[in-house]
C-alpha cells in the first residue's frame, strides 16, 4: 500500500465537498451582501430627493426613470434588500439579547428572515401598486 | 474590591481606543433605523407616483421632514460603520486606510446631500 492510498483512507473533517451548508452561512453572506447595496442604494434616495428640490421638471425625468421597467425592477431588488437588512438586523437584536442560539432557534429565525422578507416586500409593492 | 487605578481603568479602551464604540453605535443606529426606515417605506408607499405638488407638500411638513433627516443621519452613520467592517476584512496597509478614508467621505457626502435636498424642499427654496 503506497503512502498516498494510506493518507486516502483518513477521516478527513469538514472537507468542502462533504460539508453541508448552513442556512445561516447563507444569511450571513446576505445580510453583508445587501448591507453593501443597500449602502450604495442611498444613491437612489439622494438622487429622488435632489431632483424633487430641484423642480417639477428634474423631477419629472427621476419619475420617469424610477417607473421604467428596470427601475422599478432595481428598485424592488433595493426593497427586498432594505426590508431583507432591517429583518437580519433585528434577528441580530434578537442574538444581543443572548437569545436564538439554538440549533433550531438559529435555523427558523434564518428561514423566518427569508420568507418574512420575501413576502414582506411583495406586499408592500402590491399595496403601493393598487394605491395608484 | 479592583487594585486598578481610575486612570487606568479608563484607559483600557483596547488598541482603537474607542472600546466597543464600533459595535454600540452600529446597534443604536440600527434600532433607530428599525423605527425610521418602517415609517419612511408606509411614507413612500403613500406618496410614490403623486404629481409633484403633492409630494412636495407631504416632504414638506415638518414631521415628515424631522423622521427623513434623521433617518438619513442616523443611516450615514450606519453605513459608515457596517462598510468599515466589511473594509478591514479584505483591505490591509496603505489601501485599507484609504478606503475607511473614502468610506468616510462617501457616507457623510451621501448624507449631507440628502439632508440638504430635504431641507430645500422643507423651506422651498
Amino acid at each position: 500500500m503506497s503512502n498516498s492510498d494510506a493518507k486516502a483512507g483518513r477521516p478527513l473533517s469538514p472537507h468542502l465537498q462533504i460539508y453541508r451548508w448552513p442556512i445561516t452561512m447563507t444569511m450571513s453572506i446576505l445580510h453583508r451582501v445587501t448591507g453593501m447595496a443597500l449602502y450604495f442604494g442611498t444613491l437612489l434616495l439622494a438622487w429622488w430627493l435632489i431632483a424633487a428640490a430641484a423642480g417639477p421638471a428634474y423631477f419629472d425625468v427621476a419619475n420617469a426613470v424610477f417607473g421604467s421597467w428596470i427601475g422599478r425592477l432595481v428598485l424592488f431588488g433595493y426593497s427586498w434588500a432594505l426590508i431583507h437588512h432591517l429583518l437580519g438586523g433585528l434577528r441580530h437584536f434578537v442574538w444581543d439579547f443572548g437569545a436564538g442560539f439554538s440549533k433550531s432557534a438559529r435555523d427558523n429565525l434564518a428561514y423566518a428572515n427569508i420568507i418574512a422578507s420575501a413576502i414582506l416586500t411583495v406586499l408592500v409593492w402590491v399595496v403601493g401598486l393598487l394605491l395608484h | 474590591m479592583s487594585m486598578r487605578t481610575p486612570l487606568s481603568r479608563v484607559r483600557g479602551l483596547g488598541s482603537a481606543k474607542e472600546g466597543t464604540g464600533h459595535f454600540w453605535h452600529q446597534r443604536v443606529t440600527g434600532a433607530a433605523l428599525a423605527i425610521l426606515v418602517t415609517l419612511f417605506l408606509i411614507l413612500l408607499i403613500a406618496i410614490a407616483g403623486r404629481p409633484y405638488p403633492e409630494v412636495i407638500a407631504v416632504l414638506s411638513n415638518p414631521f415628515v421632514a424631522l423622521l427623513m433627516v434623521l433617518m438619513v443621519a442616523a443611516g450615514a452613520w450606519h453605513m459608515k460603520l457596517g462598510m468599515q467592517v466589511v473594509i478591514e476584512d479584505y483591505f490591509h496597509g496603505g489601501l485599507l486606510i484609504a478606503a475607511v478614508i473614502a468610506n468616510t467621505f462617501f457616507s457623510i457626502a451621501v448624507g449631507l446631500a440628502t439632508a440638504l435636498a430635504l431641507l430645500k424642499i422643507s423651506f422651498g427654496g
